[in-house]
This record gives C-alpha cells, sequence and structure tokens, in this order.
C-alpha cells in the first residue's frame, strides 16, 4: 500500500478515503478531525467533527453552539475506528488541546501533526513524538535563522522594560488563542505579580483557561481608563497594535510575542519597539529534531517554509516533499480582526 | 559583550531621545569598568581597528553550513551579519541520545519508549489544577533534548573588553579563527552585535551626543562639562566615569583646543520688538550655513592643535582640513561654516553637496573651499572672554580677524539701523543693505544685547533669530507615520503630494515630509482623519485617502528648494512644515508641483540664492504675507 492511498492532499485539505474523513478541511465537510482550534484549521459547518475536548470547547467559543452538526470529544492516545482505520489524538504541545493524529490502517502509520513545538508550554500537554511511516509536518519557522531561544529570557527582558519605564504601558500583541495565555503564565512563572490587563478580544478564551491554570488577577482594559496604565502589562491581538485602540495609553510601546521577532526586519516592518521570540510552533532545531525522533523514513511538508525543510530532509537521507496545501497560515489579512496563529502573519511565508 | 549586545539590540528598536537615554544611562550603572567606557567608546565611534570583510564572514558560514539553506536564509533575512548570527550552529554537536537513537531507527519500536503518548494524555485530559503542577512536571522531551546540546558549548562569551583588546593587537591571518570561536561562545544577539562591531557596521541610531548624555545622567551632571573634557579623554575612560559618579576629582583637561557649548537664540515674535530697546542691540545677517566653533591652542611641546567642532561639539576637522589649515592662533572663534567661490557665499545647497561627501579629495576641497564667518570670539591667548559683553568681545573678535589675516576667515559685518522698521527693510532686502553679493546666503537677521555676556545653553532675551518669512504651498496628505515620545500612540509624521499630469491624468506626487507645526489638538484631529480614511498599510505606514475630492489640505510652509534624485518629485524641501490645515479645501484645489518646479527655477536663474526665491512677483503669489 502506498502512503498516499490511506491520506491524499485534496483541495479541501487531507483526505483519507477508507475511513471517509478529512483533517483540518479548510471547507466544510462530511466527517473532520481537528487538530486544534485555530481559525485555520477549526472551521465551522462540519457536519460531524471529531477533536479533543478542549478543542472542541474553544471551537463552540468562537463560534457559537452550533458550529458542526455533532461533535465527539476524544482523549489523546484513545483508539478510535473510522470505518476500516484507525485513528489516535496524541499530543502536539502547539496550545491547549491540540493534537497530532495518527492514522493507521494495514501495518501503515501516517502522523498529521497539524501545528506542533518541542518546547515547554505551562498551558498545554506536552508534545510526545509518535512512531511512524510519513511524518506531516509543518515548516512556519523552516530556515535554519529561526532560534527560538528561551521563553524565560524574553519574560526576562519584558520585566526589564517594566522596571526601567514605569511611566509608559507595555502593550503586547499575542495571537488570541494560546499565545496570550502562555504569556500569562510565563510572567506569573517569573513572579511577576501585578494584574495583566486583556483587551476585549482576549476575554473569552482567557477565561476558559483561567479555570484550567492559575493565571493570576487578570483585568479587563474597558474597565479602566487607559491613561492609568502606565508600567501596565497590556495584552491585545497584534492588529489593535496598530489601531485606534492603542490612543490614551500613556507612551505605550509596542511588543509583540512570535518566531517572526527573530527577524529584525519583520519587527521593524510591523513597527514593533520590543521583539519577544516566543512562539508556539518548533523553530528549525526543534523542527530538525522532531523529525528523525518520529523514526518516519518519509515526510510531507505543509505550509511554511517547504523548500527548506524539505532540502534538509533530502540530506538526511529522508524521502520528503511538500505538500502545497492551501488555506493555513492565512488568516491574517489586511483587516484581520483576531490573528491567532504564529504563520498569519503580512508577509507570507517566504 | 552579550549584555552590551542587549542594549544595543534595544536602541536599535527604540525610537525616543529619552528612552535611549535611559536605556543607555542604566547600562553604564549596572556594568562595570572597563567594559562600559568600551560600550561608550563603540558608542561614541572612538574605538578603531582594522575592520573584517564581508567576504571573510562568508567563509566562515560556508565553512558550517548547507550552501542550499543559506542561500534561502540570506533570502529571507536580507542582512549578511543577522543571517550568519541566527544561523551560526552550536559547537560540538554531540550525538542525539542513545535513547532515541537505540530505540527510534524503526517506527514501531517507539511506541514501546518513553516518550509514551498515553503518559501524556494522562495528564493534560485530566486539567491541572494549577501551574505549579504543570511547572512541576518532569521536563519533557525536546527539553531533554535541548539541555544535552547546551552542554556542548562550555566556552565563556567573550566580554566587550576582550574583544576590543583583541583586536587591536591580532594579526590578519588569526582573525577569522578568533571570530569563530568568539561565535561559537555568543548567543544570537550576541553574535549580531559582534559581527556589526567587527565589520564596523554598528548603527542604533545612536549619536555621540547622545551617549554622553547618558553617561551625564549618571552623576547628574550637565554633558556639556563632558564635551569640554572629552578630547582629552581616551577608551575605557575610567577617570571620566569615576568623576561623574562623584568618586574622584574631574580629570584635568591637557587638551588645548576644547569644544565650548555654544550660545544659542529664540526665535522673535512680532510682539516683542516692543519690549525692546533698538539701542540696546546689535544687528547681524543670520548665515544659512552650519553653525561651528574653530578653537586652535599650543600643546606644552609648543605644537599646534587645531580643531573644527559642530554645534553640538562632535569634531568634524577631519572633514575640513583645508579650512583648518588656516587656524594658526590661539583662541576659540564662533561662527558659520560656508562654501566661498571667488570672494562669494554660496548657498546652503552648495554646501550641502560638501557635507555629504564622505571621503575628502583634492577635486572636492577645489570645488568647495570651506570658510569660517566668525561672529564671535569666546577665548583668546588663554584668557576666557566669555563673561565679557558682546561689545567688549565684538571689539575684541574685530582686531582678532585684522591680525588673522586669513582669505578663510572673516567677519561677519553688523547691520546698521536706527530702528525695528529699519532693520525690517535690512531684512526684507539684504543685498541693498549691505549684505551685498552674499544676500543669498541670507536666511534673516540675528539681534544681540550690546551688554550680553556668553552664556552657554539658550538664556531668555539676549539672543533673537529673525528669520526671512517661509514659503507656503496647499498639500495633500498622502501617508502618515506613527510618531516617537509623547506622540508615539498618535500618527504624527506625514508624507504630502502636489498633483501632477500623470498618464492616466492628474495624480499626486509626493513630495516631502513633516512631522511638526501643528497643535497637539490639531494632532489629534489629523490622527483621527488617518485612522477613520486609511486606505493601504504597508507596515508602520498607513496610506491615507488622496482623491479630488476626499482628502485632507495642508499648508505647508518651508524655507527653500532643492533639486534631489532622492525624491520622486526632484525636488527637496527645506525645514518643511505644516503651518495650517486646511480642513475647508478639497484636494483638487491644492497646489501643483508645477508652482515648486517655477520657484525653484526662479531660484537657480540667481545662483546665489540658496533656493530662495527672490522674484518680487513669485514670492507674492507662494509667500505667506504677514509674519
Amino acid at each position: 500500500m502506498r502512503p498516499e492511498d490511506l491520506l491524499m492532499p485534496t483541495p479541501a485539505g487531507l483526505y483519507c478515503p477508507w475511513g471517509g474523513f478529512h483533517i483540518d478541511p479548510v471547507r466544510a465537510v462530511d466527517r473532520a478531525l481537528i487538530t486544534h482550534a485555530h481559525s485555520d484549521h477549526a472551521r465551522a459547518g462540519h457536519r460531524h467533527v471529531l477533536a479533543t475536548r478542549e478543542t472542541l470547547d474553544l471551537m463552540r467559543l468562537r463560534y457559537g453552539d452550533d458550529f458542526a452538526g455533532s461533535a465527539q470529544p476524544v482523549g489523546y492516545g484513545e483508539i478510535i475506528r473510522l470505518d476500516d482505520v484507525a485513528v489516535s489524538f496524541h499530543p502536539a504541545g502547539h496550545v491547549l488541546g491540540s493534537a497530532q493524529i495518527l492514522v493507521e490502517d494495514k501495518g501503515m502509520r501516517i502522523v498529521a501533526s497539524g501545528d506542533y513545538k518541542d518546547q515547554a508550554d505551562p498551558t498545554c500537554a506536552p508534545f510526545a513524538p509518535v512512531a511512524c511511516d510519513v511524518f506531516i509536518s509543518e515548516a512556519t519557522f523552516g530556515l535554519p535563522v529561526f532560534r527560538h531561544g528561551d521563553p524565560a529570557s524574553q519574560i526576562a527582558k519584558l520585566v526589564r522594560s517594566l522596571t526601567l519605564f514605569p511611566e509608559r504601558a507595555h502593550l503586547v500583541g499575542a495571537y488570541a488563542l494560546g499565545k496570550a495565555q502562555r504569556l500569562i503564565a510565563l510572567l506569573r512563572a517569573a513572579g511577576y505579580e501585578a494584574p495583566i490587563y486583556l483587551h476585549g478580544a482576549l476575554e473569552t478564551i482567557t477565561r476558559y483557561y483561567a479555570e484550567r491554570f492559575d493565571l493570576g488577577e487578570l483585568r479587563l482594559v474597558r474597565d479602566v481608563p487607559k491613561s492609568k496604565l502606565a508600567g501596565a502589562v497590556v495584552l491585545c491581538p497584534p492588529s489593535a497594535l496598530n489601531d485606534l485602540w492603542t490612543r490614551g495609553f500613556p507612551d505605550p510601546i509596542a511588543c509583540f510575542a512570535s518566531g517572526w521577532m527573530r527577524v529584525r526586519a519583520r519587527a521593524r516592518q510591523r513597527g514593533v519597539e520590543l521583539p519577544l521570540v516566543i512562539s508556539d510552533h518548533c523553530d528549525w532545531d526543534g523542527l530538525t529534531r522532531v523529525i528523525p525522533a518520529t523514526g518516519a523514513p518519509e515526510v510531507w511538508v505543509t505550509h511554511g517554509a517547504e523548500e527548506a525543510l524539505v532540502h534538509w530532509c533530502a540530506t538526511q537521507g529522508l524521502s520528503a516533499r511538500p505538500l502545497h496545501l492551501v488555506g493555513y497560515g492565512e488568516e491574517e489579512g489586511p483587516s484581520d480582526t483576531s490573528g491567532e496563529a504564529d504563520h498569519a502573519h503580512p508577509g507570507g511565508h517566504a | 559583550m552579550n549584555r552590551f549586545a542587549e542594549l544595543l539590540d534595544r536602541l536599535a528598536y527604540e525610537h525616543g531621545r529619552n528612552a535611549k537615554l535611559r536605556l543607555m544611562t542604566e547600562f553604564f550603572r549596572m556594568t562595570p569598568d572597563p567594559e562600559r567606557g568600551y560600550a561608550l567608546a563603540a558608542l561614541t565611534g572612538a574605538l578603531s581597528f582594522p575592520h573584517a570583510k564581508p567576504g571573510l564572514i562568508r567563509a566562515l558560514i560556508a565553512e558550517r553550513t548547507d550552501p542550499v539553506l543559506f542561500d534561502l536564509s540570506y533570502d529571507y533575512v536580507g542582512d549578511l551579519s543577522e543571517t550568519v548570527a541566527l544561523m551560526w550552529p552550536k559547537p560540538q554537536r554531540p550525538a542525539p541520545s542513545p535513547r532515541l537513537r537505540g530505540e527510534g531507527s524503526s517506527a514501531r519500536s517507539a511506541e514501546q519508549g518513553e516518550g509514551r503518548p498515553e503518559q501524556a494524555a494522562h495528564r493534560a485530559s485530566s486539567p491541572s489544577p494549577d501551574l505549579a503542577h504543570a511547572r512541576s512536571a518532569s521536563p519533557h522531551w525536546g527539553e531533554v533534548q535541548a539541555a544535552e546540546l547546551h552542554q556542548g558549548s562550555q566556552q565563556a562569551a567573550p566580554s566587550l573588553t576582550e574583544v576590543v583588546a583583541t583586536l587591536a593587537s591580532l594579526g590578519k591571518a588569526e582573525l577569522p579563527g578568533q571570530i569563530a570561536r568568539w561565535l561559537d561562545a555568543l548567543d544570537e544577539t550576541g553574535r549580531w552585535a559582534l559581527l556589526k562591531l567587527v565589520t564596523g557596521a554598528l548603527r542604533v541610531g545612536v549619536s555621540a551626543r547622545l551617549a554622553k548624555t547618558a553617561v551625564a545622567a549618571l552623576g547628574g551632571k550637565d554633558p556639556d562639562e563632558i564635551e569640554i573634557l572629552w578630547p582629552a579623554l581616551t577608551p575605557p575612560y575610567v577617570d571620566l566615569f569615576a568623576w561623574v559618579e562623584g568618586r574622584t576629582d574631574k580629570p584635568l583637561v591637557a587638551d588645548p583646543a576644547p569644544f565650548r557649548p555654544p550660545m544659542l537664540s529664540h526665535a522673535i515674535e512680532a510682539s516683542d520688538f516692543a519690549k525692546l530697546d533698538p539701542a540696546e542691540y546689535v544687528a547681524e545677517w543670520k548665515w544659512d550655513g552650519i553653525r561651528v566653533q574653530a578653537v586652535a591652542g599650543l600643546r606644552p611641546d609648543g605644537g599646534r592643535v587645531a580643531r573644527l567642532y559642530s554645534r553640538t561639539g562632535e569634531d568634524i576637522s577631519a572633514a575640513f582640513p583645508d579650512l583648518v589649515a588656516a587656524f594658526a592662533f590661539d583662541g576659540a572663534l564662533d561662527g558659520e561654516l560656508l562654501i566661498m567661490r571667488g570672494g562669494e557665499v554660496q548657498s546652503f545647497a552648495v554646501l550641502q553637496q560638501r557635507l555629504n561627501r564622505k571621503t575628502v579629495t583634492p577635486q572636492l576641497l577645489a570645488e568647495f573651499p570651506a570658510h569660517l564667518r566668525a561672529y564671535d570670539l569666546l577665548t583668546e591667548a588663554g584668557e576666557d572672554l566669555r563673561g565679557e559683553p558682546l561689545r567688549e568681545r565684538r571689539g575684541r573678535l574685530e582686531a582678532f580677524i585684522a591680525r588673522l589675516s586669513s582669505p578663510r576667515v572673516d567677519l561677519s559685518p553688523l547691520i546698521p539701523f536706527a530702528d525695528w522698521d529699519a532693520l525690517a527693510r535690512a531684512r526684507e532686502n539684504p543685498a541693498a543693505a549691505g549684505a551685498g553679493i552674499d544676500a543669498g546666503a541670507v536666511e534673516g537677521v540675528m539681534i544681540k544685547r550690546r551688554d550680553a555676556p556668553y552664556l552657554p545653553g539658550r538664556p531668555k532675551g539676549l539672543w533673537w533669530k529673525w528669520k526671512r518669512d517661509p514659503f507656503v504651498v496647499d498639500a495633500v496628505l498622502m501617508y502618515a507615520q506613527r510618531g516617537h515620545g509623547k506622540r508615539s500612540s498618535y500618527y504624527s509624521d506625514y508624507t504630502f503630494g502636489l498633483w501632477t499630469a500623470g498618464e492616466a491624468g492628474d495624480e499626486l506626487a509626493p513630495v516631502g515630509k513633516a512631522y511638526f507645526g501643528f497643535t497637539d489638538a490639531e494632532l489629534a484631529e489629523i490622527d483621527l482623519y488617518v485612522r477613520r480614511n486609511t486606505v493601504n498599510r504597508f507596515g508602520p505606514v498607513r496610506e491615507v485617502v488622496h482623491e479630488p475630492g476626499r482628502g485632507l489640505v495642508f499648508e505647508v510652509a518651508f524655507e527653500g528648494l532643492q533639486r534631489s534624485a532622492r525624491h520622486r518629485s526632484g525636488i527637496a524641501m527645506r525645514f518643511p512644515r505644516i503651518s495650517r490645515l486646511r480642513f475647508d479645501k478639497q484636494p483638487s484645489d491644492a497646489d501643483r508641483l508645477e508652482t515648486l518646479l517655477h520657484m525653484l527655477e526662479a531660484a537657480e536663474r540667481t545662483p546665489a540664492s540658496g533656493g530662495r526665491v527672490l522674484e518680487p512677483a513669485l514670492a507674492r503669489t507662494s509667500r505667506r504675507k504677514g509674519g
């Protein structure tokens, strides 16, 4: 059996004909398996959805109760049979509820990893490599210049800035799902105890996280006069950094937490003054650590810098090809309002 | 080095002057000698060592990385030093851990390995009650791997002191190996800073003056005091820091030609004249050149030291050897740097052509002869005259210039006037009031109190500047960018344009940028307009609607015009600012680019005018009435 027979790229996304399901389909389908709740992977309108409980909860929060015809929660490691095919979900370490999906039939194992990272994250289950024959990997940061480093050092940089500029509001652009809550957790872990202020767009999801993790005292920007927020950490969606909303904060300093911040031109392009290199995706070292650990002799590369990663796989004696799936990492358009995944940035993937 | 690198990194992103100062002062406070002194030297451009060529850096990275991956990365990042800094591999990568290598080669076996999905699933599917729990979980797979890799790099990061000392003495052949060892030991930001430093490309938007001001702030000193000491100091400035922090006395000024902070003027308003008695003041032409200080003195061994300083105390002697050679005196002159050809002062546009050149060639010296027009004498043969009244200093200055008798240095003449009306007429027509053929280089008049001492800074009521009226055009706002400092939450930098014939009818051509001239209330109004009428975004820049029937019209005032290859319109404005908001006008009512071109051509017919429009007919249509 060829792996393409078990899982094939189609315009709607990866499709498994024997199991009759799509993974992260970009248009409405009959049966969808969802890796995580970022909106370029999790769309509303499918007839049946299979995902982790957290992913389903987050989809419900974003799209409303009727986000799908029916929804079935699945636990990590639980094996579910869909027609002839066995599927199971395994932690991807990307955001709360994120999963790699293992598809297995007649001894052929394919892992669709969605978005993932192997860096520690206090707000989700840690990534674990899953042995397979074909590993499907993203390549958002698939260039050797992306080295995320230790997020604690970036948090320390933010805290030092707060000490040095206590009269300035620190507006931190962070994707609404995952990044914002991870930042809060990292700040708390670094001993930052002051209230953290939230843009309204982060409210619902952060509240959901706060039921599961101790995020300390959180307040909404709309409940206080902006002029009183000197020296405060204010989290907002990245798009809000350039918005009318920033008016009225005391001498705001634009911070942005993203893997893109590693490259100066990218940070400048967005007018960022305090770049924080913190990402929910693997950096180059992570990608090149994880791929061999799966033991997969064949790698399919989805969205991001496919070319470099495919080239690297070839130098390692692995068979690799780009899938050219469309619709991922393109969420943040010119008028974006939520902008959440790291790979959603206006410059494209280049 | 990593700490210094962090400072540079922060400075490179920070726009605000005060924020930059705070970052530097904090660094100087927290960093011991001599490290901070070498950092100060790096920031003020006082370090000198042979720079590494980009080719050397390329060769180093080529030995260590896959060429295809390097090309893809360089393409993406666009800067060689940054690309190399980011993709420099971690040294001595150890073999992958036996756990994964031993079992992971077959697809099945990892299932029984430690990284079993089920364990992790168990932890996560029953949500942790608090973070402490999540944090206390054993370090997981990726972390262990990363930690193992880190053990490979034991070498300590070099200090800036070590880098500077080594570079000063290193042979060319040893340079590549040394740089590679440093790169192995530094983190991403450290590598970036090191590469910028060794290739001589350290630019983080900090002037020497700003760095000195940050040092002064360590001990509440006046930066001008450091300016005076500066020429006598050498890196790592241990004595300077000791004095600023109050641990020792002020270092002795051994320099025979120090800079002295200049006296500055206030712009005069129409209402000021009523309070001023013309008999108590003298007037001079305000020359459209560069304010400089010419200082010369003798060393103990009898050798002469001569220097030319900018208004901010930067030593610019190296750029003007022709002028500095004429400083055969012992004293300090305050005056204007001009270009003089055939006995005629040239416009600022001509001076700018010399200022723009990096290397001083014999041809440049011949084409653009530098000249000093002096208007004050601060010291003479060791005697400090700054406490003396102006009339006393003026007498000494006239005698001084006469004695010097140099074709390169002359005296800025006084303008005789009986009352303010007479001075106003002189200002309107400098050529007829004594400026003669140099009238084109006059940008107004200076009014100085006869009994005023020479006080550094901008004291009230002693020196006034009365500039010629600006020119104005009505232009259309095209792009806006966020400002800095207290304006940083507002769109306050504006690109504006004028109408010109395009392929598909009239279109707006950008002609300049302005970021002041408006009140805070007007700023809020413009900001709101920008945000509500954005049609496009390019990074921090917003494109604002600009159609014949929709858009915002500014009245833009400016001082002069010159041709420019850098501007799409071919014209650059001098000192443009927003003088009025014209919400009452439609963009179609705005001026045309041809209007500016006519003004420029008129100016060029009178070569010494410096881009000023002298023809009364044109001045009437384009100059703002009243004053």
